[in-house]
């Protein structure tokens, strides 16, 4: 018998799409019986009591979690969420069910036997649920204790070789899409360059020292598969500035219709068949392909690559040879003036160990950003309240056309008193010679 | 049951501490045909929903058989994944940005018999484990946040509406009869830890009355100022209030007076001061979002843009949610052009048209006024259509 009725989120167990209600019902269940002879740290019903206290937030339609408290770990200033029920009587199990944060591995990848320890430590030390991933890329673990939080971070390091995660006014955790691993559009290998900038800024991602969060994401491809322009207060995303590599034979066979548009995204219906001018020269953006002699000709000089021609062509069409990432500063969500997105900052720059050139756009962003920014202001806001070309001469980079996507509608240009021949310091009476009152 | 250490000693925290080391290398977890071809594919192919192939310089293929699953995971749900991974692919997974999990192997014909094992896994209930498909054109798994599994600050549950939604939409993640993929994002308040604001069908939770100033408690939970600068709209100030307490004492506290006229219920108050909540039954709910993306391919990347302005909160099941977004992908599947997103699609046929196709009613509430960018989205010509 469950401890709890929940009819209610019972209904959440039908439907073909996996039910996290039942996940959460059997997981209940299998701390109960305990066939592993786990010797649990927190209640054995934590899953019951989440249950109960989600069914009554299904009831009163509102949240029954408190405010975090500051918990965490010994020299940290991040990782862990603290949380705390609003009805610890009725749901004991769940009264503390503090977030922990963990250090996801680069692209996602696992072995089955690092997952295996991971569960092995969760459940006997916290509630045996978890998110894979959370929204910034986390692995999640969701609920536990205070008493438990050093133990769990003391396995985690020590037989786990890894760190907790970022969370606060620090660097959150930096996420990359799974780039050269098994992607042909990948301009830079993401993964390392987003494991070296973990590890480069350990300090900055443990202990909170910035006005608000920070965000890396670091895309292969201006595809942007892990949303780095809008998610990210510096996105890194892969671009080329040499030619596309183009397979003319490919091309024939894809105009021939023997292989598949867009690697066969569209099976699913019948599109008719494929047609050249229609789904790739007529769509492109810049309008810089075309067909000659029977040959697809790009102009790449007007090209801004923005992948749908190799998307639908990846066997005949692959990014250039000189590679490299574009640096996007200030995107973040809504609150609290509104959404925006990633404004260009750099628009080159190679990818190469030590990555200095890299190293040096972000701490000088930051150096700004902590001397400038205000208590919980995130980067795009300073931005916008201290201008692009700020951010521009902070990075030491020359603004060039290529930073906006039009020019000001206004005059209303902040001369600087140096760029004006003589300075602002006028006088009066010498003025007056001339000009009468 | 009795406490059991880690090896942790709490006298001496800095014993054996190991700080600062970060996430493992990947590389520690890469399949070898991955990490012998890594930075050396060619090309890839979807071959049939659910499993990719890509190809090699070396000619070596792998393929890739990607399934659907919760976000919320419990161990033991995690440790059946790693069952497949022994079984099937040499004790090796990986997890997609969108919660999907992909498992690889090296041949066609062992995908397939992956896929099919992968598809007979049910659960107790009869769901789907682990739903093979979110490929090409068509739906893949929601990304979304914690509601009221997990957080303070949610307007509806997060959970619980993805559920409903990846039910209603199951046969659209097996297949691949869109125009373009379509991306849906769950976000379960304003602070869109979820970051739902450039997706092509984001679904938002949002409050809709002012907080409830706990004036008793207020000056003991937060610190005032940081209560008033929270404040986008300049809503907030400070204010003296006498007050007769729970045990019937009346005395002057100081607190905060809210004009409630300027508040758009962002919640950020609340997330700096805990005395003043928004959750209200009656109060909270949805938003529809439409038409944003983060991809740079043929259009720019873009917002979101409001498109229903509120659904009542309706758990367990949410219909009128599941309805809407139905509705949402309809008009656009039977409408779109081939490689055409949601929002591309709207910007091509206009957003009049866009509400006349979904059938959705246009109010006031979709357009904007907030701050200047609102000035933007008004329709400065004369171009339209009736």
């Amino acid at each position: 018998m469950p401890k709890h009725e929940t009819p209610l989120l019972d209904q959440l167990q039908s439907g073909p799409w996996p039910s996290f209600v039942t996940d959460i019902k059997e997981e209940a269940e299998r701390r109960h019986k305990n066939e592993g002879k786990v010797e649990y740290q927190v209640p054995v019903d934590v899953c019951d009591d989440l249950l109960g206290l989600l069914e009554l937030s299904y009831t009163d339609g509102t949240t029954h979690w408190k405010h975090g408290g500051i918990v965490g770990v010994f020299g940290y200033g991040g990782g862990v969420i603290g949380r705390y029920c609003d009805q610890p009587d009725r749901f004991p199990g769940v009264a503390h069910f503090h977030t922990v944060r963990v250090a996801q591995p680069a692209g996602l990848y696992y072995t089955s036997e690092y997952l295996r320890q991971l569960c092995d430590i969760w459940e006997m030390r916290g509630s045996g649920l978890t998110n894979m991933h959370g929204s910034t890329g986390d692995i999640v673990l969701l609920g536990t204790t205070t008493p438990q939080l050093e133990e769990i971070f003391f396995e985690l390091t020590h037989k786990m070789n890894t760190d907790l995660g970022g969370s606060g006014s620090n660097l959150r955790t930096p996420s990359c899409c799974l780039g050269e691993s098994r992607c042909e559009w990948a301009c830079y290998d993401t993964q390392e360059l987003c494991y070296k900038m973990t590890m480069e800024y350990q300090d900055e991602l443990h202990r909170p020292a910035f006005p608000y969060k920070f965000k890396f994401k670091f895309d292969g491809c201006p595809n942007c598969c892990v949303a780095s322009i809008a998610r990210s207060d510096m996105a890194f995303i892969g671009t080329w500035r040499d030619e596309i590599r183009i397979d003319q034979e490919a091309v024939a066979a894809y105009i021939g219709g023997e292989l598949q548009p867009n690697g066969g995204a569209h099976a699913g219906r019948n599109w008719g068949p494929f047609d050249i001018q229609k789904e790739v020269i007529d769509l492109c953006p810049t309008e810089c392909m075309w067909i000659e002699d029977g040959k697809l000709m790009i102009n790449d000089r007007e090209c801004t690559r923005c992948m749908h021609c190799i998307n639908v062509m990846p066997r005949a069409l692959r990014i250039g040879n000189d590679r490299g990432l574009s640096i996007l500063v200030g995107a973040k969500a809504p609150i609290l003036d509104g959404a925006q997105m990633g404004s260009l900052l750099v628009p080159f720059v190679k990818v190469e160990e030590p990555y200095d050139e890299i190293k040096e756009v972000i701490e000088n962003i930051w150096e700004w950003w902590m001397e400038e920014g205000k208590n919980r202001e995130r980067l795009g806001e300073l931005i916008k309240r201290q201008g692009l070309a700020k951010a521009i001469s902070v990075v030491g980079l020359k603004p060039m056309p290529q930073h906006v996507q039009e020019p000001r509608h206004n005059p209303y240009i902040f001369w600087k008193e140096e760029d004006v021949p003589g300075g602002w310091d006028r006088d009066i009476a010498e003025y007056r010679k001339h000009h009468q009152r | 049951m009795a406490f059991v250490s880690s090896g942790y000693n709490p006298e001496k925290p800095l014993e054996n501490r190991i700080t600062d080391i970060g996430p493992r290398h990947y590389s520690d977890f890469l399949p070898p045909v991955i990490a012998n071809n890594k930075g050396k594919w060619l090309w890839h192919e979807i071959i049939e929903p659910g499993i990719l192939m890509h190809k090699a310089e070396s000619g070596d293929e792998v393929y890739t058989v990607r399934c659907g699953a919760a976000r919320l995971l419990s161990v033991g749900m995690i440790r059946e994944i790693c069952d497949i991974a022994d079984k099937f692919c040499g004790g090796y997974l990986r997890f997609t940005t969108r919660n999907n999990i992909e498992f690889m192997v090296g041949s066609l014909d062992e995908a397939k018999k992956l896929k099919e094992y992968l598809n007979s896994q049910k659960t107790s209930t009869g769901n789907y484990k682990f739903p093979v498909g979110g490929t090409g054109a068509g739906i893949t798994n929601i990304v979304h946040t914690q509601g009221w599994v997990h957080c303070h600050t949610p307007a509806t549950d997060a959970s619980g509406t993805v559920k409903v939604v990846m039910d209603e939409l199951f046969e659209e993640f097996q297949q691949m009869r869109l125009p373009a993929q379509v991306r849906i994002a769950m976000a379960c308040c304003l602070n869109m830890c979820g970051a739902v604001h450039c997706s092509d069908i984001a679904i938002l939770g949002y409050h809709r009355k002012p907080p409830i100033i706990d004036h008793e408690w207020l000056d003991n939970l937060c610190e005032i100022p940081l209560a008033v600068a929270a404040c986008p709209v300049g809503a907030i100030r400070p204010t003296k209030k006498e007050i007769t307490t729970a045990s019937g004492e009346t005395k002057t506290v100081n607190t905060v007076a809210i004009k409630t006229d300027r508040c758009m219920f962002c919640g950020n108050c609340y997330t700096m001061c805990p005395s003043l909540p928004l959750a209200d039954k009656e109060g909270d709910g949805l938003v529809i979002m439409a038409g944003g993306k983060v991809s740079n391919r043929i259009s720019n990347p873009k917002f979101s843009k409001v498109v229903v302005a509120f659904i009542p909160n309706e758990p367990p099941r949410w219909p009128t949610l599941a309805k809407t977004v139905r509705q949402i992908l309809e008009a656009y599947a039977k409408d779109a052009r081939k490689y055409e997103r949601l929002g591309d699609w709207a910007e091509r046929i206009g957003w009049e048209r866009f509400f006349e196709k979904t059938g959705l009613p246009f109010s006031e509430h979709m357009i904007d006024d907030f701050r200047d960018p609102a000035y933007y989205t008004w329709r400065q010509t004369t171009n339209f259509k009736f």
